[in-house]
């Protein structure tokens, strides 16, 4: 997967959490808490969902990682190259 | 009869209902008295295709997808009837505070669809539970919908539910009004939602038990008293009562549905699904003599019957030991319009009948071609409405399985 697929899977995702959030105009490098109603749960959810596409185990120590759309694509991007 | 001081007195002051042919309650009025079913067909996963009552109602108008999809379906019912009950009673909580208010809500069972989801959500990754879904447990807890209920509306005061089976909805009214009566809360939002046609299990079980109804027309499916009846039509649904005290809602000038006068609970300890219409007659009767009214004060009695054949010949055995002398108590049932709509069904159709006061009518039993003698009531009314003189008194009868039986009964407000 290229990075810019990686970061439309992640938009994909939260849109699915929120299909009312308007993630047009977000900034890839804030993090997505702040930018959208976002909590942990809804976090857990995105885990989740990567879990079920791609067979990936996040573990919690690295959910940091996921904070913002460049850092979710930094993190993904090595794990999910042979995707 | 000697009347309880007013901070004694309970009233219905509001009713936020979703039931499968209406969203709000003059629509629902309209439909029970016109007989106009709830009832259609749905194709449930390993089941096939069952006669079903689902809701159509706003989802969103008060809380966002987002947060419909995270919750349950009960949670969802429940949000949108409680959001109703609180407008239709006019209260926006600066005469109550939300710290004093209490949310009982009745469940025949919770949990069970969102059990199913999730094994069916396993198989298909070979029922490895890492993907169990972190949202199992507060969407299965017990308190469930009960607590997005109190999420929604910012109410801090106790919330809880009351397993009842299919009893379950009177029995959460019935807890209301004793938490206002205790002085433990000052206003309550009281009643009984269901999901169960979310579950295969619910239906699957009742078919095994020979107690699912089918018909080629599902709007005729459910059809207690009828000869040719067999079986429960499962519906979901909601209703919710905003209940005050008498002097609190008069302070304030509410509009006053009804007043709780009487209401009583008992057990059968005899057998895990058939019912006894013994037991019955003895909670009608205590009901009754809590509210200290005799069989012929009663103007409707509102049955519970759900279309199976011993349980209907139960309840009427039962109604006619307790209104055999009484000829102005009319009877009636709300199932074969709307079907079984589990811990709610006590309080739904209860609010079917609430108007009465107001229009004097009787809602008709419908489905009733060929009526069985050992459900010939007197005074029973069948498919057409009944406007009668005067209805200041409805008793309505809520019975579930393992043998709880429960009866409310509400007079007008004079």
């Amino acid at each position: 997967m290229t990075l810019e697929e990686i970061k439309n899977v992640i938009i994909e995702i939260i849109q699915d959490i929120d299909e009312d959030a308007d993630l047009s105009s977000l900034n890839p490098k804030e993090a997505l808490r702040d930018q959208l109603d976002l909590d942990s749960m809804d976090f857990l959810d995105i885990v989740m969902e990567l879990r079920k596409r791609y067979k990936i185990q996040i573990p919690e120590a690295d959910y940091p990682e996921l904070a913002s759309l460049d850092s979710c694509v930094n993190y993904l991007g090595p794990r999910l190259q042979s995707s | 009869m000697t009347e309880s001081p007013e901070k004694q007195r309970i009233v219905i002051t509001g009713v936020g209902l979703a039931s499968p042919n209406a969203d709000n309650l003059i629509e629902f009025r309209q439909k029970v008295i016109d007989g106009q079913s709830g009832i259609s067909e749905i194709d449930l996963r390993y089941v096939g295709r069952v006669p079903a009552g689902i809701c159509s109602f706003a989802e969103t108008k008060y809380r966002k997808k987002k947060e419909n999809k995270r919750g349950t379906r009960a949670g969802c019912l429940g949000v949108y009837v409680a959001h109703e009950a609180i407008n239709d009673a006019q209260i926006d909580f600066t005469e109550y505070d939300p710290n004093k208010t209490g949310v009982y809500i009745g469940l025949t069972e919770h949990g069970t669809v969102e059990t199913e989801n999730e094994i069916y959500n396993i198989s298909q990754f070979d029922y490895n539970t890492d993907y169990w879904t972190h949202h199992h447990n507060p969407r299965t807890v017990l308190n469930n919908p009960a607590g997005e209920i109190t999420m929604s509306l910012g109410i801090t005061g106790p919330h809880y539910s009351i397993g009842g089976a299919c009893a379950a909805g009177n029995a959460a009214l019935i807890q209301g009004a004793q938490m206002l009566q205790l002085g433990d809360v000052d206003l309550a939002l009281a009643g009984g939602i269901s999901e169960s046609t979310g579950s295969f299990g619910i239906f699957a079980s009742f078919k095994a038990q020979n107690a699912l109804a089918a018909h080629d027309d599902p709007a005729k499916a459910c059809r207690p008293f009828d000869m040719n009846r067999n079986g429960i039509v499962v519906s979901e649904g909601a209703c919710l009562y905003t209940l005050e005290r008498l002097d609190d809602a008069l302070k304030r000038g509410a509009r006053i549905y009804g007043e709780i006068v009487g209401y009583a609970m008992n057990s059968d300890a005899r057998d895990f699904v058939l019912p006894y219409g013994k037991r019955q007659a003895e909670c009608m009767i205590k009901a009754l003599d809590r509210a200290g009214l005799k069989p012929e004060d009663i103007d409707i009695v509102n049955t519970h019957a759900t279309g199976t054949k011993q349980g209907d010949i139960e309840e009427c055995s039962a109604v006619r030991e307790v209104f055999a002398n009484s000829s102005s108590t009319y009877i009636n049932n709300t199932k074969c319009i709307i079907g079984h709509a589990m811990g709610a069904a006590g309080v739904l159709e209860l609010a079917g009948n609430l108007q009465a006061f107001e229009d004097n009518i009787v809602h008709p039993t419908t489905n009733l071609e060929n009526l069985d003698p050992m459900c010939n009531l007197p005074n029973l009314v069948q498919n057409e409405a009944k406007k009668i003189k005067n209805v200041r008194t409805i008793l309505n009868n809520s019975f579930g399985m393992v043998g709880i039986n429960s009866v409310v009964i509400i007079k007008k407000y004079e």
